[in-house]
This record gives C-alpha cells, structure tokens and sequence, in this order.
C-alpha cells in the first residue's frame, strides 16, 4: 500500500517526477502550472536536487537540456505562452535526442488569453510546435492519480527513446484535487537511458549501427564528445547536404512511430457494441466517460475511447473502429484541433462529429449526449 | 452519478474558502473513502471579490469535475451569495451568514441562517476562523462525512500551534447547527 | 619549445569554417595555450555555444562540447554546471549572440554569479549571416542592414557585465596575444561568473565595408586603439578618446550561485537529519 494524499493534478505531476527520479527542474512562472515548480521547490533542495527559476522559457529547456546532458533526469512546466516560447529549445532536444519532460498544462489562447481558464488547443502545438520535422510523443492524462502515473511513463519513454516527452493537460485537471495513491519505490517500473558499453575512444552520439536509439554518454564522464542543433552525423558533428541527414531523419520518426504499440495507451468503455464513439482526451475525456454511462442509460448504444498517449496518434485504433461504428464524436476544448485527425484516420468509413468549446468552462456531459442522440 | 453531491464554499477571496473546501475533500476522501473531487476559483477572482471552492462527492468514481447543480451552497457575503445562488438545485440548501447575507434570494431552495463569523469572531476569538465554523455547520448540516474525519483533516491543514482554537471553531459550527436543523 | 596543440584539436574536424584574414584563430589558440597552463583535463571541462562564426569553435576542441541555439550557449551552459558543479564550464560566443538575442541569458547569469566564464568574441558584426549591424556596430559603420552607416547606439560589454553583477570583468584582443592568454587564465581561474571580451576583427563582412582594406589593418587599428587599463586611467579624459581599456576591467566579491544552492541543499538535508524523518 503506498501513501494517500489529496493533491491537486499539477501536484500529482510534481510526485510523479519525484517518482521516476527527476533531480533536475527549471522553469518560469506561468498560471495555470506553476504549482508543479512550487511543489518541487519545497521537495527538490531536501534529496540533493537542483530547482532553477530561469530567466525565461526558452533558458529553462536549455537548463534541463544541460543537465540532462550531464546525466540528470530533468523537466520544465509550462503553459500557453510559455510553451510557445520553450520550442525553439525543444527542436534542440528533438534533434540532439535528449531526454527530458515538459510539462504543459493548458490555458486559453493565443497570446495571454484565459490564463486561469481550461483548453486543450495546444494539442496541435505539441505535434508542430518546432520547426522540422521530427517524432512527438505527448501523453494526455485526465485524472489526478493519471497525471502522477502518466508523469513517471513520461521520463520512461524520455529515457527509453532517447528524445523530449510532452505531458498535456487541461487547467481543470491541473488545478483540481482528488486522492491519490503513490505507490511505494518498486511498485512502478523506473527506467534509466542505455549508456555506451564501448570505450570512449570507439563512442559516438549517434551510432545508428547501435539501434534506433544509440547509448547516450554523460558529459563529464570521459566520453567526450560534441552535441550540435545542425544535422550531424553518427559522430556527433555537423554534416551539410548529406543523405546521412534523410535517413538520420527517418531514423528520428521511426523510433516513436515503429514503436506505436509500446507508446500508445488508452482507456475504452463499451466499445464492444457500440454504434457512437466518444473520443475525448483530458477533461473532455471525463465528459465523454459520464456522456456515455448517460447514453447507455437510455438504451444509446453509445462507447468511450479515450487516449492516454495522443501523439503518436492511435491511428490504427481508431480507423477500426470508424470501420464498425456510425459516427466518433470528438468533443474538444478548441475549435476543432484533434478532431482532424481522428477524421483523418475515418477516412470517411464513418460520420465524425466535433463539439467545441472556449469560452472557458469543459464540455459537459449533457452537451456530449445531446450529439450523441442528434448522430443517433 | 446519481449520489453526486455538490457543496459550494462561497465569500470573498481571503476568507480561506479554498481551504475549507480542501478540509472538507480531504476529510471525505482520505478519511471516509468517498470519492471527492475538490475544485476553485483562480487568478483575480480568488483575491478578494467573490470566491468560491467546490467539493463535489461521491460513492462512484466521479468523471465530471465541474459543479453541475449545487446540493449546498455556502455563503459569507452577500456578493458571493448573490453571484452564485442560481446554481443551487431545486430542493438545495442555501446556508449564510445571518449578519453579512441579509438580502435572501428567492427560489426552490432550503434557506439556513447563522451566526458563523460573529461565532468565530466572539466565541473562538478570531474572525478568521469562520471558514471552519463553516466547515464543522457543513458537516453537521449534510451529515455527508463523519466530523471525526473532518477534525482530522482540519489538524492536517491548519497551521501549526492554531490546532486547538481549530477544533474548538469547528465544534462550535457543527454544534451551532445541530441545534438550529434539530429546532 | 613550440606549444604542441595536438592533444586538443580535434584534426580530422579542420579546416575551420573561418575565412582567410578572421582572427578567431588566435583567439582559438590562445584558449588552448591557456587551458593547457591550467592542468585542466579534458573529460572535466566544457565548452558551450550558441549560433554565429564565434560558436563554431567548440567543434575543434576535444573537450566535452555543446553547440547550441542562438543565443542561448548560457542557459545550457548552466544546467551543465548545476548538474556538475564540480566541473569548469565555459562559453564561448559573439557580439550578437551574447548581448542580442542571449542578452536575457547574458545579464541574468552576470547577476547570478555562477562559475561560469563567458567569452565573447566580438568582431562588431553579424558575420555568418553577411555583415548585419550588432549591438556592438560602432555608430556610423556600414553593414548590410544599416547600409547608408548605422544609427543603432552601442553596448560596452564590460560595462554591461559589471553593471548585471559579474564579478570578473575583462578585456582583451585578438592582436595582444600573450597578454591574452593571460587574461583567459584570470578568467577560467576566477570563481564566479567571469566575462571577457576579446576584440576581434572581420574583415569579410565588417572590415572591407569600413576603411579595413586588410585584416592586418584590423590588427593595426588594435595595436593603435588599446591602452592597458592601467594607462588608460591614468590618462587625462582628452588623450583616452577613441581608444579603449584592455586588461582586468573589474573585480568584485559576491557568493558564487552553485556554492550557495548547494550549501542551502546540504544544511536542510542536515536540518531533516537531525529530526529523524
């Protein structure tokens, strides 16, 4: 049995970290997540870790990625503005592969917009935030005690493929509390990066004969070595108008997409019969699940799916069930972000319909179950 | 959700509202085992003004987060009384302030008047006690969660060295309205 | 005997991407000679940078090596040193990079104090992107974004560093070497965040558009226009026009920023010791 706590969701994230080893943040003050930094300035000083209130957005990803070149487990937290700010750095991280967590709890927008209010319109931003292209991971919980589990699988995947892992929620959730359980040490797998086995003479950063996902070397720790924001090759050092660069780029896409299953997660409720899919992530999601048991009670042959893992997109999953079901429902607080890609997906095998919302307050369940008897 | 049960905290931003509604979940969830989702009013709204926190419980697992119709309805001030009240459901509770909501609106709701921050001020001492006076009438008057829990999770909160005056403020409202709901 | 370079360049990355007639070369050397002098082995040094022609250096140096965004070598620089604080970090950057885009960056590690010492090398000019006009553009000179003479007022980046709380302020160029290595050495040496301007010169993009008809007239005008500083004090008002101070600028005593994080972190681990928990 581990501790119950009643915490706040940008608490939650704050443990969750702890939990998977985090010793390392940087950040800048930003409604609706600055919780998440305050939680770790009272924790991080007491076990030897590092708290750094930057100057700004973009020095807090460079923070992180400075520590985590060093071998530290790190993180940021964001919103909105914030996060818009913090992309430049992130492509740095993307295309030098360092792990690390950021945080982005969402507000309305653009620009400062709804500070204090929930959205979830920088899904899109997540997938395309930074110039380039390059693979995004980016997990969606929904509940207090997910936002904790959902933070620990972050650094997981962080660790494990080697590249910047996004956790997206919503200000409701961010901000509400309910009772988690944190489970004791051990419960929870906690995974560190593959480093070199080889000497340093013999190692490079970006071995591609190693995997798609090559040991990483800590600086400091005798493997020298040189890290650049320019394409570069299996060395380390830049390369201009190289095929090394193509397929250097693939290699980035295949080790998130060619590892869908691993990355992928998501929660379905009676989808086995169902005739209406909601598909809602967040506090949309949570709308949807108490849509549906609604539905269901007046005899709506009616489902629930809903993504823990948004990007990669569950594509597959969700063109299977276009391929069976009348219509997906996409209820969304923006103006329609995601709905475009389950549509994608459908490809037209069945109706999808969105509801958006942004005037600051969640979709509610009633609204959900008023298009799910219009598409009926 | 049908054993849903909403409580509105509800007064001016300093009243320490937030943490009544945080003792209140607490007390549900971590003590009691009721599901409880805890949520506030942010930024601007929360300093001074009208303010809010809102504790919605429940035996299920609860999906929507947000108030949907208020079962109780606390309010300190007459603005907050004002601002708020048309969320109380039909059959709810609107329970106030006698001495600072003296306008009542009308409507399908169960009116309770009391003393609560002339009790905290003159028979605990501190004005600023009044959100547990209020937390211990809640209590009393939803019968939702057992006020052992509630003390529990009143000392949990409560700054260190404030634990007596706490519980003495939170006997008095549960006891204050044991009486009143009994007469 | 001749200074044997070998040890610290990285051969198989030359030839450098300079022009002919750049003096960052022996600026580039200059660190090495200096760095040697020090016994600081490789694996325990870092050298970090943004974007520009200044930022490009580490790539040629076989230490542990980062070469950022622009603007940003700072801020990277100091999550390395917060994670190790017991290693040397250094950066390495331009007019533009440090005071333009990274000045945010610039001033904030400047008031921090942390061990950090920041090189910039700074030749008046935006050189890899063509000759823009930098905050350091001398009023009046030509570059292609200030084609009719720049109207742009100027930083004086020791001042801007000694005003945002570095305690170690210098100067050098790229035409007084040996006192240049020295000055490097007072840098890396110093505990604290520690900024040196070294004054370099590009022909390429700045020289040849301002009356430099050849890099050695840009080495000339460094010989004629400095004055160690403690002549240039010395001097009356009169005889210091148009010429600049070059040495150790400033020298100020403030708690180094990883010491006292990492004092503040052993006193409250001592602190929840002592209560049992």
């Amino acid at each position: 049995m581990g501790t119950l706590k009643l915490l706040q969701g940008n608490e939650a994230c704050a443990e969750g970290a702890l939990y998977a080893g985090c010793t390392f943040f940087a950040g800048y003050p930003i409604t609706p997540s600055t919780e998440v930094a305050e939680y770790l300035a009272r924790r991080l000083p007491l076990i030897g870790g590092v708290i750094l209130q930057m100057e700004d957005e973009i020095a807090s990803v460079g923070a992180i990625i400075g520590a985590s070149l060093a071998g530290k487990k790190a993180m940021t937290a964001t919103s909105g503005p914030g996060f818009s700010l913090k992309q430049e750095n992130i492509g740095f991280g993307m295309i030098c592969e360092v792990p690390i967590v950021v945080i982005d709890v969402m507000r309305g927008g653009p620009s400062t917009g709804v500070p204090t209010g929930p959205s979830q319109s920088d899904i899109m931003q997540c997938k395309w935030g930074t110039h380039g292209d390059h693979p995004v991971i980016c997990l969606t919980p929904a509940y207090v005690q997910e936002i904790f589990s959902e933070t620990v699988r972050a650094f997981n995947l962080a660790e494990r493929y080697r590249t910047p892992v996004f956790v997206a929620y919503d200000e409701i959730v961010g901000h509400m509390r309910e009772r988690i359980e944190i489970p004791d040490k051990g419960v929870l797998p906690v995974e560190n990066r593959r480093r070199p086995t080889c000497s340093p003479s013999e190692y490079m950063p970006f071995d591609d004969t190693q995997g798609d996902v090559p040991p990483i070397a800590d600086f400091f720790s005798g493997y020298r070595q040189h890290i650049t924001g320019l394409n570069h090759a299996a060395d380390g050092f830049p390369v201009n108008a190289s095929p090394r660069i193509h397929t250097d780029e693939l290699r980035l896409l295949r080790k998130v997409e060619g590892n869908r299953k691993d990355i992928i997660r998501y929660e379905t409720v009676m989808l086995e019969d169902a005739e209406i899919v909601v598909f809602g992530y967040g506090v949309s999601g949570r709308s949807g699940k108490s849509a549906v048991e609604l539905a269901r009670a007046e005899g709506i042959k009616a489902g629930l799916f809903r993504p823990l893992t948004i990007w990669p997109f569950p594509a597959e999953e969700v063109a299977e069930l276009a391929s069976r079901v009348k219509a997906i429902i996409v209820p969304e607080l923006s103006l329609g972000q995601i709905v475009l890609e389950v549509e994608r997906c459908a490809k037209g095998r069945c109706e999808v319909e969105g509801i958006f919302r942004v005037d600051g307050d969640p979709i509610t369940p009633d609204q959900i179950l008023e298009k799910i008897k219009e598409v009926g | 959700m049908g054993d849903r049960y909403e409580i509105r905290f509800s007064g001016s931003g300093g009243q320490g509202l937030i943490l009544a509604g945080v003792i209140f979940a607490e007390a549900a969830t971590i003590y009691d085992e009721i599901n409880a989702v805890q949520s506030q009013s942010y930024g601007p709204e929360a300093r001074g003004g009208a303010s809010k926190s809102e504790v919605i419980l429940s035996e299920n697992v609860i999906d929507f987060p947000k108030a949907q119709g208020i079962d109780l309805q606390l309010s300190l001030t007459q603005e907050s009384c004002t601002k708020y009240y048309k969320d109380i459901k039909p059959g709810g509770i609107l329970l106030v302030d006698e001495d600072f909501v003296r306008d009542i609106p009308e409507g399908d709701f169960k009116v309770i008047k009391l003393p609560i921050i002339r009790t905290a001020s003159e028979r605990i001492g501190k004005a600023f006690v009044a959100n547990i006076v209020a937390t211990g009438a809640i209590t009393a008057i939803t019968g939702k969660v057992r006020i052992e829990s509630v003390e529990k999770a009143v000392l949990s909160r409560v700054p260190k060295g404030t634990e007596e005056m706490n519980k003495k403020a939170l006997m008095a409202g549960y006891n204050m309205a044991k009486t009143k709901t009994a007469a | 005997m001749a200074f044997n370079y070998d040890p610290y360049i990285r051969s198989g990355k030359l030839p450098h991407i300079w022009c002919p007639g750049c003096t960052f070369g022996i600026v580039f050397k200059s660190l090495l000679r200096a760095v040697d002098s020090m016994q600081i082995p490789k694996d325990d040094i870092a050298l970090v940078s943004g974007i520009g022609c200044a930022s490009r250096l580490p790539g040629y140096v076989d230490w542990n090596t980062l070469h950022t965004a622009h603007g940003r070598a700072i801020p990277f620089a100091t999550g390395l040193k917060m994670a190790r604080p017991d290693k040397k970090v250094l950066v390495v950057s331009g007019d533009g990079d440090a005071t333009a885009i990274g000045g945010n960056h610039f001033i904030h590690a400047c008031r921090r104090n942390i061990d950090i010492t920041v090189i910039v090398l700074n030749n008046f000019i935006y050189g890899m992107t063509g000759g823009q006009h930098s905050p350091t553009t001398p009023v009046g000179h030509m570059a292609t974004t200030m084609p009719f003479g720049n109207v742009d007022p100027t930083f004086n980046i020791p001042a801007l560093a000694k005003g945002a709380g570095a305690t170690w302020v210098g100067r050098g160029t790229a035409y007084h070497v040996p006192a240049l290595d020295k000055l490097i050495v007072g840098a890396v040496e110093h505990k604290g965040l520690s900024v040196l301007e070294i004054i370099n010169g590009c022909p390429t993009t700045h020289g040849r558009r301002n009356k430099f008809r050849t890099p050695t007239d840009m080495l000339l005008w460094m010989k004629e226009t400095a004055l160690p500083v403690s002549a240039f004090e010395k001097f009356p008002a009169e005889k210091t026009v148009g010429k600049f101070p070059i040495g150790v600028l400033y020298k100020g005593e403030a708690k180094e920023y990883s010491e006292t994080y990492f004092a503040m972190v052993e006193h409250l681990q001592k602190k929840q010791e002592g209560r049992g928990d």
